[in-house]
């Protein structure tokens, strides 16, 4: 993996990746100053550091392909053109959220963006996507499924079942492992007797690929290439995504386990600095022209959250079933 | 109406939903060219093809997780899970991804598919093939729980979970396969959620559900050779709960054996029980008679076995306990 900016194939992609990173980054900010002033509940997972790899892989999918996220899926839920507005309403548990503040910032679902769905299970999402790419195939609707996890999930047994069958079948999936080192507070090296979860593909008969995954435009076209495949029928990729987790687990993290050499080490490998790089000297005055309107844009996407009301303690009990 | 065996009318069930709606689809273990261990789903793959009828590697946990995203995006998958001992392997699906989603996303998916198992002692199956873990699924909001006893019910509650938009947990019996009983040709679904009396009695009021119902029929009709005329009640549907029958009932007769052939500790007839007590405390004559399986794992040899079971003897006598 190379910490050398990305080659500015296509600046104007370039340029929104980029506006859509700094559009996480901007978000999270405001949701630490939201937990610290007591404004959340439960803990908030970040994925400062990760951006690239939700807002390129996001990039690469067409309107009626469908994604499941993780417990850290707010780059994926703005990848996926989901109102920042709408998710900020669910993680302050409002009525104007996603899904009307019942299932908070890690379970975030939306159907008609083919957002479904976030999961506070780890690897729970993996053969979920594996059903969906199923549907998708029998119904030949020619839509992909992207499953996003981690180098966490990739240890459970539901990822190699989901894998084997996925290849069997040959199911329109694309599992894009997010490898950040950590699986909470346990690092890889400690969790994975392979260093590359990507070398397990071989083991299922598709294709592994490893991908910068701070490189938001090598993550596009890895995912596009992937998504290609899957269309034309001829199943499932891994793709590593390896990255890193610029900061704690949670906001329940007390930290102490990342060292400091290893932080440094990966702090000028920032995604949205390395766009920035690859952007050029001459984006220095529209970055900053960009940034005021992006900070502007999520100002007022939480003054909005904030003033939208709590859904009522009445709706708990609407009926369960439609037929009961 | 034809006189058909249990097993066949659950094919004749999956024949004629697969016909009507080309979503339906079938997927298990041995399922497809065998047919199914308990024939099941016996040439239904010549019927309809491999497409629809397919095959699975041993990996239940994952298949319920893929009818899970199947059926989030229209098809209408029927799972065969080979044992109900085998259903704590699907229970992640089950609990933290098929339950929640309906709720959780305010409505935005439907999910349904039909988790069809079998399970029951009496054939010296042994600890992990003789189960029944119906409190284990019923516990769980956002499934419907079916337990048929009757080939006609067996038939038109398996119509009715394979239309029912919400995942049905759909209970059989190994030894119900191969018992007779008329099934009219071209019933139409049975509703869900609704009890049935199946004789009626001012005495005593039996309730069960399965195979339970056969032996609470057999206790009726000891107790008839005493005078004493029980009302026994089929649940039919565990989840939702018929309370409206089970209560004018219990209020008739004032008296109430619950029988469930799972563990009797937290078990399924603990909540009859419950719910009876606080529903019809003062129309009560008697503490209401709860039987259930034997503490212990589900020993082998056929006198261990025997005794660990609810029987029609333990019935009648409970039932008599009733009317001291």
């Amino acid at each position: 993996m190379s910490a050398s900016p990305p080659a500015p194939g296509d600046p104007a992609l370039l340029e929104t990746l980029f506006a859509r990173m700094v559009e996480v980054r901007f978000l999270e900010e405001g949701l630490r100053a939201a937990h610290k002033a007591g404004q959340t509940r439960g803990p908030l997972h970040c994925c400062d550091g990760q951006e690239a790899v939700g807002v390129g892989a996001t990039a690469a999918l067409a309107p009626g392909d469908v994604v499941t996220s993780t417990h850290r899926g707010h780059a994926h839920y703005l990848g996926r053109g989901l109102s920042l507005e709408r998710v900020l309403g669910e993680i302050f548990g409002r009525a104007s959220g996603y899904c009307q503040g019942r299932a908070g910032h890690m379970l975030i679902a939306d159907r008609a963006r083919g957002m479904l769905g976030g999961n506070a299970i780890v690897g729970g999402g993996i053969p979920v996507a594996v059903g969906q790419a199923w549907a998708l195939q029998a119904l030949n609707t020619g839509a992909v499924a992207l499953s996003f996890f981690g180098d966490g999930a990739a240890q459970t047994g539901v990822c190699h079942e989901s894998m084997n069958i996925a290849a069997l079948w040959r199911l329109p999936v694309i599992f894009l492992c997010e490898h950040n080192e950590y699986g909470l507070t346990v690092a890889a090296s400690q969790q994975s007797a392979v260093r590359d979860i990507a070398v397990r593909a071989q083991g299922y008969a598709m294709p592994g690929v490893v991908v910068d995954g701070n490189d938001v435009l090598a993550v596009r076209s890895a995912t596009a290439e992937a998504a290609a495949r899957a269309r034309a029928g001829e199943g499932p990729t891994l793709i590593e995504a390896k990255t890193y987790r610029m900061t704690g687990f949670s906001t329940s993290d007390m930290g102490g386990y990342q060292s400091r050499e290893e932080m440094a080490a990966w702090a000028p490998r920032d995604p949205i600095e390395r766009a920035a790089a690859a952007l050029g000297p001459a984006f220095a005055p529209r970055r900053a022209e960009m940034e005021a309107q992006l900070r502007a844009r999520v100002e007022a996407a939480f003054a909005a959250a904030l003033a939208a009301p709590f859904p009522d303690a009445g709706d708990l009990l609407l009926p369960e079933y439609r037929h009961a | 109406m034809a006189k058909l065996r249990y097993a066949q009318a659950l094919n004749a069930a999956l024949r004629e939903e697969m016909a009507r709606d080309p979503t339906v689809v079938l997927f298990g273990e041995d399922i497809a060219a065998y047919g199914g261990v308990f024939k099941v789903s016996r040439d239904l793959l010549q019927e309809f093809g491999p497409a629809r009828v397919r095959d699975t590697p041993i990996s239940e946990a994952t298949m319920t997780a893929m009818a899970v995203g199947a059926s989030m995006m229209g098809l209408r998958p029927v799972l065969e899970i080979m044992y109900a001992d085998f259903l704590p392997l699907c229970l992640d699906a089950l609990v933290n991804q098929a339950s929640p989603a309906r709720f959780i996303w305010a409505g935005q998916v439907e999910l349904p598919f039909v988790l069809r198992t079998q399970g029951g002692a009496g054939a010296g199956a042994g600890a992990q093939h003789s189960k029944s873990l119906d409190a284990m699924v019923a516990h769980i909001p956002g499934l419907k729980v079916v337990a048929p006893a009757f080939p006609a019910d067996a038939k038109a509650l398996l119509k009715a979970a394979i239309r029912d938009p919400d995942p049905v947990i759909f209970l059989e019996h190994k030894l119900l396969y191969n018992s007779f009983g008329e099934v009219p040709d071209d019933a139409p679904p049975e509703p869900i959620g609704k009890a049935k009396i199946v004789r009626e009695g001012a005495a005593v009021t039996l309730i069960a559900s399965s195979r339970m119902v056969i032996e609470a029929l057999a206790a009726a009709e000891t107790l008839a050779g005493g005078g004493v005329e029980a009302e026994v009640i089929d649940l039919r549907t565990l989840r939702p709960l018929d309370t409206e029958t089970i209560f004018a009932s219990v209020r008739k007769t004032h008296r109430a054996v619950v029988v469930n052939e799972g563990w009797r500790f937290c078990g399924y007839a603990a909540e009859l029980s419950a719910a009876i007590a606080e529903a019809c405390f003062y129309a009560l004559d008697a503490p209401v008679q709860r039987l259930g399986l034997a503490d212990r794992a589900i020993p082998y040899s056929a006198p261990l076995e025997a005794a660990a079971l609810p029987n029609a003897e333990a019935i009648a006598a409970a039932a008599l306990r009733t009317l001291q």
